[in-house]
């Protein structure tokens, strides 16, 4: 993994067309050295999953802030799963109250989710030692 | 002798020290220790600002201002089902809110009924579902549609929410005639920055020239197109960047109403703006003068328009979502409090204050409350509202307005020489110019170049203190049950006939909407008329950039 680039899907799923962070991100990621695909918007949790497998990327990262986030992130888990690609690392981004980041987290539908106010270094950061590592402990990302 | 004075100053600021702080504004635009009346040498009161109420405007666009009348204070809101929207209007006239604005649902706004697999998850979550006639007939019952004004955010399906708030105000007995309000109808900054399209551009904008056309006859008093800025500086843009696209995007909605073989005096003085209100309060009071005086200057000289009202740039404010921090949310109420401030004495004539949640959820009934209060306050306790245009003549508002101007002109310049608004959209152009300034942005706040209270300093280890609104899954379930019923009980003969009416007229050049009203009438559902004009029009794909 970590002789070649670290490739990411930054994804944007469901209805609305908020992408300034997901635009963001995707810059900031690959200023950091890591191959970025961005899904463009409106794209259903089938699409992105698809998406990943066949640009076979070592991370998803969903931007979203439409409040869809306690049915999008478990259905694109579900489908990693059927596609057995789950050692894809799911993570993400937007509008999610601090109660659903948790039960989000504490389900497993999601390795980290980084809420608003994130420094871009921090997710950065957290994708490498992620990658880098072999077991890591779960990272809860913080709000500052 | 002022020069002599003036070096003096000179120097005993250089042997002071300055704060290590880029002195920028929020748009990173560098700002001079001092303004003096050199800063405004080139300004000629008459031709440059002039008496509010006369050419070109600059000082505001009626004779009183707010001694006259105080601004609209207009909540944006809708959530759930279309009778828990009802309630929460009720409750909001009943505080003192003097006009409706209405926010859709993700699928409303994108033309998919409730029912439709690509809803899913997503009904009446960021705005009230609407499917049919029947939901807008439960959105505004008992309330007056001849005494509210109503703002609607819907663009790429304005045409049929419009079309069902007339039926909905004619089957109360109102006639189209009387009914006030504004359909927001702007595809062009949908494409540049907003993203909620649905046709291509060219019959995006035959379906808005037919509501010009339709509104001319039928609706006279409603604002047809809500040329929005707010959504272009959301996405990132610049307080420069705001003015100089939203302008252009004004300029060819003017260009479009003309080649359909409309008079610039017909149809211009229905047009209304929407401009957003970030925390730099001088430079956003500088875009709302220098925004009036362009728009002023440019119907007259360029678009020769004769009548007054055709130069007039009458517009709505809302403080800037993308200011607020879910870190300390409490402190967002303190930074919407200087924007509204800003749109105010920029001469906004309504006004949405965002409440302190906005960042983490749809507002609660509380949150919704201070906001509003936060406008009472400035009108009644602050004494802004005393005087007309307070900040004319500051050596630095007057810099900073003029220096607007001439921003917004270069931009101008450089989007005709790409070949107007339509070209430049399909160049990227205004999609990389957004992407790049909020990339710039993130990047100051993270090299600490940029202080944001509470988030990358004075930050503290805290737990949410406020509690949030809720939308559960039982709406969704709700409401796809009522549309699918609705779908089982109308005449779907009548349904079926309307539409391939509709269909018929979409391949020719008759104008839609009275024949999107009939479907309306006989209950079709958003998405079946959507459907149907997808199936002429096609569908619009974007080239992402970032």
């Amino acid at each position: 993994m970590s002789q070649s680039r670290i490739r990411v899907l930054v994804g944007k799923p469901g209805l609305d067309g908020h992408d300034r962070g997901a635009k963001v991100i995707a810059r900031a990621l690959r200023d950091a050295g890591m191959e970025v695909i961005y899904s463009g918007l409106h794209q259903t949790p089938e699409q992105i999953v698809e998406a990943a497998i066949q640009e076979d990327v070592d991370v998803i990262g969903l931007s979203i802030l439409s409040g869809a986030h306690l049915t999008i992130f478990p259905r694109v888990k579900d489908l990693l799963r059927e596609q057995e690609a789950e050692d894809i690392l799911l993570i993400g981004g937007g509008t999610i109250p601090e109660e659903d980041v948790e039960v989000l987290l504490r389900q497993g539908f999601a390795e980290a989710l980084f809420t608003p106010g994130t420094p871009t270094g921090e997710i950065v950061g957290w994708i490498k030692q992620r990658l880098e590592t072999k077991e890591p402990e779960p990272v809860r990302a913080k709000d500052e | 002798m002022i020069m002599s004075d003036k070096e003096r100053w000179q120097e005993n600021y250089r042997a002071l020290r300055e704060r290590q702080n880029p002195f920028v504004t929020v748009s990173s635009v560098p700002v001079a220790p001092l303004y003096t009346p050199e800063h405004s040498a080139g300004t000629d009161y008459e031709r440059d600002l002039g008496y509010p109420g006369s050419y070109p405007y600059t000082r505001g666009i009626h004779a009183n201002m707010y001694r006259g009348r105080l601004w609209t204070m207009r909540q944006f809101a809708g959530f759930g089902s279309a009778q828990e929207s009802n309630e929460r209007y009720k409750f909001l006239l009943s505080q003192g809110q003097t006009g409706l604005s209405v926010a859709f649902d993700m699928p409303t706004i994108m033309g998919y009924d409730s029912d439709h697999p690509r809803a899913y998850g997503e009904v009446g979550r960021v705005g009230v579902a609407i499917d049919s006639l029947q939901d807008m007939e439960r959105l505004f019952q008992d309330i007056a549609l001849d005494r509210v004004s109503t703002s609607m955010t819907i663009n790429a399906p304005a045409a049929i929410l419009w079309a069902m708030y007339i039926v909905a105000a004619e089957k109360k007995g109102i006639p189209s005639y009387k009914l006030t309000g504004t359909i927001q109808n702007d595809i062009l900054k949908e494409y540049i920055a907003q993203k909620s399209w649905i046709f291509p551009p060219e019959p995006s904008l035959r379906l808005i020239t037919d509501i010009f056309k339709y509104a001319k006859e039928h609706v006279p008093k409603w604002n047809t197109v809500s040329i929005s800025g707010y959504h272009i500086r959301e996405a990132g843009a610049t307080a420069l960047q705001e003015l100089a696209f939203t302008l252009a995007d004004g300029f060819a909605y003017v260009e479009a109403g003309i080649k359909a073989g409309l008079d610039v005096d017909d149809f211009v003085p229905r047009l209304s703006f929407f401009f957003n209100a970030h925390m730099d309060v001088f430079e956003e009071i500088a875009k709302y003068r220098a925004a009036r005086r362009i728009w002023a200057r440019h119907m007259k000289e360029k678009y020769g328009a004769k009548k007054s009202e055709s130069l007039l740039l009458r517009f709505h404010t809302q403080t800037a979502g993308c200011s607020l921090t879910a870190q300390q949310p409490e402190n967002n109420i303190v930074r919407t409090a200087y924007e509204a401030l800003a749109a105010v004495l920029g001469g906004t004539q309504s006004l949405h204050t965002n409440s302190m949640d906005e960042v983490l959820a749809l507002p609660t009934e509380k949150a919704v409350q201070i906001a509003l209060r936060t406008q009472q306050i400035l009108a009644y306790e602050s004494g802004v509202a005393n005087t007309i245009d307070p900040l004319a003549g500051s050596y630095f508002v007057e810099s900073l307005t003029d220096q607007m101007e001439r921003g917004a002109e270069d931009y101008f310049r450089r989007i005709e020489e790409m070949g107007g608004v339509l070209a430049a959209i399909g160049q990227n152009f205004f999609q990389q110019e957004i992407a790049d300034a909020a990339f710039r942005y993130q990047r100051e706040i993270e090299k600490h170049e940029r202080i944001i209270v509470g988030v990358n300093e004075f930050t503290k280890e805290e737990k949410l203190g406020i509690d949030l609104l809720k939308i559960g899954p039982e709406t969704e379930k709700a409401q796809v049950g009522r549309v699918q019923e609705l779908k089982r009980i109308r005449d779907n003969a009548r349904v079926r006939s309307a539409l391939a009416d509709l269909e018929g007229a979409a391949k020719g050049s008759d104008n839609l909407i009275p024949k999107i009203m009939t479907a309306v009438r006989a209950y079709a559902t958003e998405g079946e008329i959507i459907g149907v004009l997808k199936t002429v029009f096609g569908e619009y794909r974007e080239q992402a950039v970032y």
